[in-house]
């Protein structure tokens, strides 16, 4: 298995390979095209701002090439906001391989924004390595809107979803290398997929 | 809200656990690895590390711990100590930190919060927050608070300094409530319930937690987290029980 986790320049692409080589398989860390091009799976990690991670993509001409390949994708919180076609974070046209837009989540008493902490899955798709009950760690202040992609959510205010499918394209909001056992069923049954 | 979490604290000096009370007098407790380890076993939500040696001395902590801690746990950790720049805080999460948390060099350059939220997004960036109460019941920050030398008032009232913290880009506030470090006696539950309240991002109460019902409390005045460390590097409290307490008390806790 040759994974490579996409280099954008930003975040920590330290803490989910380590999640994968947990599972047996080490990830190499590269924005170069060849690599890319040889890899059985991709990983665009994220955390970061969506502006920011965007302009770098551009800059290296990864958002065209990862448009392009046919291997499966992962894109994990940030990353899988970028697979969507515009973020409201600073405004961001995103990659554009899912359809729809990623919102701000609004805060309301109890619900505060960021999206902090561990939150209960309402799975939809018994494939992913997760079940409802599952707790999983989300970070994070956007969100894409619930569709027919959706294969796991959780509600906060609105429905949340988790985990995207669609195609080869698999998108986590949550952060399956913090999620403890849970995260790493999720990401080993992505690798076995 | 998601579960609220429950957010075991490790002072860091020279690459080691160390404990004080009322933020003075520290003791070592142990290695990072092993305290890490038993803290994951645990079912800690989240571990936090600061290292108090850092941001007084004018240095920022050194990276290699964090790239074993990062290799170590598969929850989510921040660090704190001296990250004074963009560069060094993206040191630190490519390092593997989910969260860098600032305190003095925040409050000596405020917009340091906006250039670390431009570039690595709000869910990256704590503030963390020393706050204690004067004669006249007033609470103001402190600044410096890891070195009794050094350790002064920074000048601004705490529910200012959240407000302007949280415009900023902050992602979270971590509310050290300075009386009660280390004394066992309760969070400053009013204290807490007011920042809160001042702020829509999350807010972990800090400072007091001597029993399980002290949790319970803060979570009920409004905080996301709770961060407590003598109760738990004394094993005073095993924090499987703590959360089947919580629960128990109608408070939603990952297992």
């Amino acid at each position: 298995m040759r994974l490579v986790c996409i280099d954008l320049g930003y975040g920590n692409l330290g803490s989910v390979a380590i999640a994968f080589e947990r599972l047996g398989v080490v990830p190499e860390i590269s924005g170069e095209p060849e690599v890319l091009r040889a890899a059985d799976k991709l990983v665009l990690p994220g955390v970061g701002h969506a502006g920011y991670a965007m302009r770098q993509a551009r800059a290296r001409g990864l958002d065209r090439l990862v448009a392009e390949l046919p291997q499966p994708l992962l894109g994990i919180c940030l990353g899988m906001q970028l697979l969507f076609e515009h973020t409201e974070e600073e405004d961001t046209r995103g990659l554009g391989l899912l359809p729809g837009r990623v919102r701000k989540l609004q805060p309301a008493p109890e619900r505060p924004v960021p999206h902090m902490g561990w939150s209960k899955l309402d799975v939809r798709d018994p494939s992913l390595g997760l079940a409802s009950g599952d707790y999983v760690y989300f970070a994070h202040s956007y969100a894409c809107d619930d569709g027919p992609a959706t294969a796991a959510s959780t509600d906060y205010g609105r429905t949340v979803p988790a985990v995207v499918r669609s195609g080869r394209l698999t998108g986590a909001q949550f952060h399956p290398e913090r999620s403890g056992a849970a995260g790493a069923r999720f990401l080993g049954a992505w690798l076995a997929a | 809200m998601p579960a609220r979490r429950i957010i075991p604290c490790l002072d860091v000096r020279d690459g080691r656990v160390v404990k004080g009370v009322r933020f003075e007098g520290h003791r070592d407790v142990g290695g990072i690895e092993e305290h890490t380890a038993y803290y994951v076993a645990q079912s800690a939500d989240e571990l936090v590390f600061y290292d108090i040696s850092a941001s007084p001395a004018g240095r920022t902590l050194d990276l290699d711990w964090i790239r074993r801690v990062a290799r170590l746990i598969d929850i989510p950790f921040a660090v704190a100590g001296g990250i004074r720049t963009r560069d060094q805080a993206a040191a630190c999460l490519e390092a593997g930190a989910d969260k860098v948390s600032v305190n003095s060099p925040a409050l000596e350059r405020p917009a340091l919060i906006e250039d670390l939220a431009r570039d690595f997004g709000s869910q990256c960036v704590v503030v963390g927050v020393d706050s204690l109460r004067d004669e006249d019941g007033n609470y103001h920050v402190k600044q410096y608070t890891g070195d009794p030398t050094r350790s002064r008032a920074a000048g601004r009232r705490t529910l200012d300094w959240v407000r302007e913290a949280a415009e900023r880009g902050a992602g979270e506030i971590v509310l050290n409530c300075m009386s009660r470090d280390g004394v066992r006696s309760g969070y400053d539950l009013d204290h807490t319930r007011d920042v809160a309240d001042a702020v829509t991002v999350p807010v972990i109460a800090s400072g007091g937690a001597g029993a399980p019902a002290h949790f319970r409390d803060a979570f009920l005045a409004g905080a996301s987290g709770a961060l407590a460390a003598t109760v738990f590097h004394d094993r005073l409290i095993a924090i499987p029980e703590l959360k089947e307490f919580l629960a128990r008390c109608g408070i939603d806790v990952r297992p």
